[in-house]
């Protein structure tokens, strides 16, 4: 690469950086600025105060907040939990095994992927609060299957096909059950997809909206964008902008770190040296 | 350790094509077989099926007496390596080795003994700690047969173990598996498109084409004795040369090259055979006139021809020379070489002369062939007219005295040179598994 070159590749990825990044820095920007300052026009808080933190964590909006955090993180993990191990099983047959209806499982899963949430919401909403499902756990797990199955079958699918069928045949003639090979070999070897899947599903359901504020009522399940948005001032008379900010950056932090901790388990290509090479 | 018979094996894929066509092959207890094809012929489809990987449509699977047809592949013991080697890239060079036998919930500590004298007669014993992915390409072909040695397999299966390496490497893993093979004496069949791996390993090589058996025989016999037009095109490489020819008045034939007369015994077979037959002749049979011994020169017939090119390799020199050809019998080559993966895109001879010869380029040149050794095939059938099927046995039957000799010797040398310390010999006359390279001596 010529000097020129570099140095427009590096422009173009500081622009690309700069582009990205700016809302996300002023979040966190607008959640240390007290109420008074938030009109100021300034980048920076003139001065600077954990006011917006504490008053979502021990403040008049904890009641509020460290529920819905408990609850977003209880059912979006086991929502991913339930959908990694089910897509898991999907995608291998999926890859693997020659069946009749294959393709209509792998189209059905797309359809449901781009399936509106709204307009399935409200008959959701009517059916789960005859069956007893609305405003528990439960209720929002469900739907947050349907949301992440699809696509973590769809990847998981993708990983599963790239691992050679032979290190499964392999093990099967080194006297492997089925069972045997695919938990020793296949699982250890689809890890970095059962990653990438679990993360994947994970963001998904922990940014869903519209089920959270429709198929929920009260603290027993209600997830942290749904509560965001019930978020007051200490008056009618102001906003509750430095709180949401504050919130909205404390939820930022899991899936950050998620990604951090991960990024070397999805990237690693555990699959590399299996074969030639 | 056992042999394993085939009795019309047929596989038939779901659209009806039959990959493999009623095969029936007789492995023998610690024979090196080989099955050797074209892509496509179904050799390792026969191997697949042997193991238990593919399904047999019909016909009868036995593995040491035992019908193992609806078996499943951990119910069948025996050990593969496959093409690409299929090693466990999660797990270090000790695990996969040892994978076979913690699966058979073998105890630790004989584990680690027999990971250790696998691991000595691959010499990987520096590399146990290590991932595959560290490893060369010939390391992990060595883990791969590691895997396959560290438990007593009924026999060995090899899938194309060496089509991955590169040239050298393969020709110093094609001595290591013969060695290794004699040494544990244990039934292995091979499956290779190369015909110098065959040739080489093979106590025994079946020529498959198009799911069917065409010759299952010694090198030996492969060559010399060639069953039909595609086994005397397939063996030996150079390929051998087919020239058009039509019988005149008894015994003499009539190619591009000049007359060719046959002895009266063979010329009796090819009598009513049609016009147009096929002469084959291997490069070696041919030689630069001058520099033929007197003595030896009656028993050929002379020839003048213009040399396209010619090829010194140092210790040998081949010299290439175009001929015409009818059309049908033209087409009829191009469609053979094609059928044997290669692209033969004129009619020429590649003729073998020796590498002092002073024959150059584009001269006219005179050259002496071998009558004696060549073979008449029918075009229409491609059977071989000229075999003779008895002189065919005869080198078979040596190959094997060969082998048995050859099996007792390596066990023999093995054990004493490894104190007899009960190497891979559970089962008995195994050899010593834990001499390094014994079977080298």
């Amino acid at each position: 690469m010529s000097r020129k070159e570099k140095t427009w590749w590096w422009v173009a990825g500081i622009a690309i950086l700069v582009y990205c990044l700016f809302p996300i820095a002023w979040i966190v920007s607008v959640s240390f600025k007290p109420p008074a300052d938030l009109n100021s026009g300034g980048f920076l808080p003139d001065n600077a105060t954990f006011d917006n933190y504490r008053t979502i964590l021990t403040g008049n909006a904890k009641d509020l907040f460290r529920p819905a955090l408990r609850n977003s993180f209880g059912i979006c993990l086991i929502a991913t939990a339930i959908s990694c191990l089910l897509s898991m099983f999907a995608a291998y047959a999926i890859a693997r095994l020659d069946f009749p209806g294959k393709k209509l499982i792998l189209s059905t899963a797309l359809v449901v992927a781009i399936f509106p949430v709204i307009s399935i919401v409200t008959p959701l909403f009517n059916v789960w609060r005859q069956i007893g499902l609305y405003d528990t756990w439960l209720g929002l797990i469900i739907p947050y299957l349907s949301l992440t199955l699809p696509i973590s079958i769809w990847t998981m699918s993708a990983f599963f096909r790239e691992i050679p069928w032979e290190m499964e045949q392999a093990a099967q003639v080194d006297g492997a059950t089925t069972w045997q090979a695919f938990r020793k070999v296949i699982v250890p070897l689809a890890a970095p997809g059962v990653f990438t899947t679990a993360i994947i599903a994970f963001f998904i359901a922990w940014n869903d909206f519209v089920y959270g504020i429709s198929l929920t009522s009260t603290d027993a399940a209600r997830p942290v964008p749904a509560a965001l948005g019930l978020f007051s001032g200490a008056s009618q008379f102001e906003d509750p902008t430095g709180a949401i900010a504050a919130a909205a950056v404390i939820v930022t932090i899991p899936v950050v770190v998620l990604v951090l901790l991960f990024q070397r388990r999805i990237v690693a290509g555990l699959t590399n040296g299996a074969v030639k090479g | 350790m056992a042999s394993i018979e085939m009795r019309n094996i047929v596989k038939q894929y779901g659209d009806g094509f039959p990959a493999v066509n009623d095969v029936s092959l007789d492995i023998a207890d610690g024979e090196f077989m080989i099955l050797v094809g074209p892509s496509g012929c179904g050799k390792s489809t026969l191997l697949r099926m042997i193991v238990g990987l593919e399904d047999i449509t019909s016909g009868d699977m036995m593995i040491g007496g035992k019908r193992v047809n609806d078996l499943a592949p951990r119910e069948r013991n025996l050990s593969m390596v496959f093409q690409n080697y299929a090693l466990y890239p999660h797990m270090t060079v000790f695990e996969n080795i040892a994978f076979p036998l913690r699966l058979a919930k073998t105890p630790d500590d004989e584990v680690r003994r027999r990971v250790t004298e696998a691991s000595d007669v691959l010499e990987l014993g520096e590399h146990l700690e290590r991932k595959p992915a560290n490893l060369s390409g010939g390391q992990r072909q060595r883990v791969a047969m590691g895997r396959a040695i560290v438990r007593q397999a009924e026999a060995f299966l090899f899938d194309e173990p060496l089509s991955n390496l590169d040239a050298k490497l393969r020709g110093q893993m094609r001595t290591e598996i013969s060695r290794l093979q004699r040494r544990l004496g244990i039934t292995t069949v091979y499956v290779t498109h190369d015909q110098t791996e065959a040739m080489t390993l093979g106590d025994r090589v079946c020529v498959l084409r198009k799911g069917k058996i065409q010759q299952v025989a010694s090198p030996r016999e492969l060559y010399e004795q060639p069953v039909n037009l595609f086994v005397a095109g397939f063996i030996g490489s150079p390929p051998m040369n087919f020239l058009p020819a039509t019988l005149e008045g008894g015994n003499r034939l009539s190619t591009p090259f000049g007359p060719i007369e046959l002895e009266e015994k063979r010329a009796a077979a090819l009598q009513g055979k049609g016009d147009v037959l096929l002469v084959g002749i291997r490069p070696e049979y041919f030689e630069d006139a001058s520099l033929v011994d007197e003595a030896k020169r009656p028993k050929g017939s002379v020839f003048t021809a213009r040399v396209d090119v010619t090829e010194w390799l140092g210790d040998s020199q081949f010299a290439y020379i175009p001929y015409e050809a009818p059309d049908a019998i033209r087409d009829q080559l191009r469609d053979l070489s094609r059928e044997l993966d290669s692209e033969e895109l004129r009619t020429q001879a590649i003729v073998s002369i020796d590498a002092t010869s002073r024959i150059r380029e584009g001269r006219e040149a005179e050259f002496w062939l071998d009558s004696r050794k060549v073979h008449v095939f029918d075009p229409q059938t491609g059977e071989n007219l000229t075999r003779d099927a008895e002189a065919g046995a005869r080198l078979t039957e040596m190959a094997n005295e060969d082998r048995l000799e050859q099996v007792e010797h390596a066990q023999t040398t093995g054990q004493t040179v490894g104190g007899g310390g009960g190497g891979f010999g559970d089962t008995g006359g195994g050899g010593g598994g834990g001499a390094t390279r014994a079977g080298a001596a």
